[in-house]
């Protein structure tokens, strides 16, 4: 058995006293549980370990307490297996990636029931995000050996049913959808020819997850590729008839653990909290040896060499990660200089200065220079992974910075690599053409913040950087990144109101919202989109701006002011006499606090809570531009009532 | 590994899967005497078990255990 991913080696094992400290949690106050309860997951956990978690749990849940500051999400779970043992690990497993997680479970094998009924108990606590934890049994799979026409005729009837729960949950309670691939069962018939010869069982389970792998990517959906879990582990490690037989297990319960936290890493990806940079140690993980001993000679990055390609598969990997949007950063005990040597100079490094948004070579202690790169990218804690074969410098990270995730690396380098992708940090459930650009931003704006300091003057650097503001209603083409931007923005952002692609495709049809998605381009590149704003209508004639944020990347741009004058030319167009807007704090909004205030509207209301209410009369409101093209397309103004 | 041995470790499995500190594990305890005993956690206890001794029971052998004293005598006879 493959124990890196069957044990969850890359966290760091559970201590003898976890029952203990678990009974201490009782008596915690609000302030702490959440917290408290994140950092009792963050261990590899078995099944009684996980049972119990989730029991306190349910316990703090029914006496009313805040789990704050972990994000809620309500997960309603459909299977045609005994899932009663996985519920409690779903539970205490979303709690290491951040989520306060409720799961509704219906009574057993309810499936198709529970999805097309409108009245059901799924679809009446109208779940954030439904999970079709369906495995092969549950498909109206028939052999039709030799028979390609019969063969796809049960494929397609196989995704019909898919369509037809998915449809039925869309229409009742529009909750995310995640399907999962199936694992097609170790019993052969054939041998080798199964997978060929059209109508087995393996031939017909391929054909089906490919094809609903590609309705899952055009649909919005979100797929669990549970085939590749069991695929990496071994579908004779994942499937046990005995438990099938015994108690309708759908899988062995050694695998719970891994299919649960692979579970909660996608919600937690559905609601925006995969991280987002890896900041990574120089000596002996980006190469072999010590740079300030062993020199520009002594260090081991060479093909051909066993030490030194396992460290050039951990640059590869980083440089395939900063390809699909995760920024890179260095945190190294090291002379700036010397750290910077190998980057430099060594023909055999993937990895180039270039390619690092942030290069922290200093004497301070990591969990320093860790948060000062968390500050220089404007990005959260809870958004750093930090590298390092160094057990006492990981130890140190996870006690002082215990947002930040830090893996446990196991002895031999060959396999660094294999467990920081097997953590699964940077699980993501949709791909957006921005995300291939998103590393070059927070180094672009590196670059830009030096041209800050030649040009003096804030108006005269910004008209000299050329920008280009677009504006557009949400469309479908903008909706990834529109998912993407509103749950995973922290900081500019005014209620961090969280809404799933399906919630974001109403407001894009429905006349009645007005809606922005907002890019800007200047002279370094595009920024893609930066800001997104709904507002709704509210009493007549007035807007209530549900959703205002925008991209840290493009702070002191002015770039508010000429969103806010967007909005009020639409107002205007639309009849609407007055702008309401509100800030609701959280721990990481306090940068927009003011916001309103900047843009003179008039506060009419604050609450106990820390919550405000703003108002802009529409008619002679004067904003302030600033130097920037404008560009808007996309409206059509007769369809706005106010 | 004798029966002194396997009742000791019986007891840290028990108390882990019911979360429970006190109970005292003896020959005659059976399902009824213990709360949240029910067919699930008894499968839980079952492969917690199977996995502290390193052993396999038979669907069959699940089905007839009727107390702990069974159960001890099966693991008895597997390790």
């Amino acid at each position: 058995m493959n124990s890196l991913e069957t044990e969850l080696q890359w966290l760091p094992r559970a201590p003898l006293d976890y029952s203990a400290r678990l009974r201490a949690v009782g008596n915690l106050d609000d302030q702490q549980l959440g917290r408290t309860l994140q950092a009792l997951a963050h261990y590899a956990l078995d099944v009684n370990q996980l049972t119990k978690l989730a029991k306190l749990c349910t316990k703090a849940r029914s006496e009313g307490k805040s789990f704050a500051p972990l994000t809620p999400f309500r997960l309603a779970v459909l299977s045609n297996s005994t899932i009663d043992l996985i519920v409690p690990a779903l539970v205490a497993s979303a709690l290491r990636h951040g989520i306060d997680l409720e799961v509704i479970q219906p009574s057993y094998d309810q499936v198709a029931q529970e999805a097309l009924t409108p009245d059901s108990t799924v679809n009446r606590a109208r779940p954030d995000g439904v999970l079709f934890a369906l495995d092969y049994r549950a498909l109206p799979l028939k052999l039709s050996l030799g028979d390609a026409e019969a063969s796809s005729a049960t494929v397609e009837g196989a995704l019909g049913y898919l369509q037809a729960l998915r449809q039925g949950i869309k229409n009742n309670c529009n909750a995310v959808c995640i399907f999962q691939s199936f694992v097609p069962p170790v019993e052969r018939l054939f041998g080798s020819l199964d997978r060929a010869l059209p109508g087995t069982l393996r031939n017909l389970i391929d054909h089906i997850n490919s094809e609903l792998a590609g309705l899952v990517l055009a649909e919005g959906d979100v797929l669990l590729d549970v085939a590749g879990i069991a695929e990496t582990v071994g579908s004779a490690t994942w499937h046990d008839p005995k438990l099938w037989n015994m108690a309708k297990f759908s899988f062995s319960d050694q695998l719970i653990p891994l299919y649960a936290d692979h579970v909660a890493r996608t919600v937690a990806a559905i609601r925006g909290k995969s991280r987002k940079v890896l900041i990574l140690d120089l000596d002996n993980t980006v190469w072999g040896g010590v740079i300030g001993d062993d020199g520009l000679e002594g260090i081991n990055i060479a093909q051909g060499d066993a030490r030194g390609e396992a460290h050039l598969a951990v640059q590869r990997l980083a440089l395939d990660l900063r390809q699909r949007g995760i920024v890179l950063a260095v945190s190294s005990k090291n002379t700036d200089s010397i750290a910077r040597e190998p980057f430099e100079k060594h023909p055999e490094m993937l990895l180039k200065l270039d390619h690092i948004a942030v290069f922290q070579a200093n004497w301070n202690d990591k969990a320093t220079n860790i948060k000062a790169i968390a500050e220089e990218l404007s990005l959260g804690l809870d958004a750093m992974v930090f590298l390092d074969d160094n057990p006492v410098e990981r130890g140190l990270v996870r006690k002082l910075l215990p947002q930040v995730a830090v893996p446990e690396l196991p002895e031999e380098p060959a396999y660094y690599a294999r467990t920081l992708a097997a953590a699964g940090y940077f699980e993501a459930v949709a791909f957006a053409s921005e995300d291939l650009k998103r590393a070059g931003f927070y180094q672009d704006n590196a670059k830009r913040a030096n041209l800050q300091k030649q040009v003096g003057g804030v108006d005269a650097y910004l008209a000299s950087l050329d920008m280009t503001i677009t504006f557009q209603p949400f469309d479908a083409t903008g909706r990834a990144r529109i998912v993407q931007l509103i749950n995973k923005s922290n900081q500019y952002n005014l209620t961090t109101h969280r809404y799933t692609d399906p919630e974001v495709a109403a407001a894009e049809n429905d006349s009645s919202v007005f809606t922005l998605q907002v890019r800007l381009a200047d002279m370094f590149g595009d920024n893609g989109m930066i800001s997104v704003v709904i507002c709704r209508p509210s009493d007549p004639g007035v807007w209530e701006i549900d959703t205002w944020l925008m991209s840290c990347r493009v702070l002191g741009r002015k770039v508010e002011h000429m969103v806010l004058r967007e909005i009020l030319e639409h107002a205007r167009a639309a009849g609407v006499k007055k702008l309401a807007g509100t800030y609701k704090p959280t721990d990481r909004n306090k940068l927009v606090v003011d916001h309103y205030a900047k843009l003179g509207f008039a506060k009419v209301a604050e609450e106990e809570s820390g919550v405000t209410h703003w108002e802009l009369l529409v008619e002679g409101a004067d904003i302030e531009s600033a130097p920037m093209e404008v560009v808007s397309h996309g409206f059509f103004e007769e369809n706005s009532i106010a | 590994m004798d029966e002194a041995q396997i009742y000791a470790r019986l007891s840290e499995i028990f108390q882990d899967v019911f979360d429970e500190d006190h109970i005292e594990v003896t020959p005659e305890l059976s399902a009824k005497d213990v709360d949240g005993w029910d067919s699930l956690t008894h499968i839980r206890l079952i492969l917690t078990i199977e996995k502290a001794f390193g052993v396999k029971f038979s669907t069959s052998e699940i089905g007839k255990l009727e107390n702990v004293g069974a159960l001890v005598s099966l693991i008895k006879s597997r390790v």
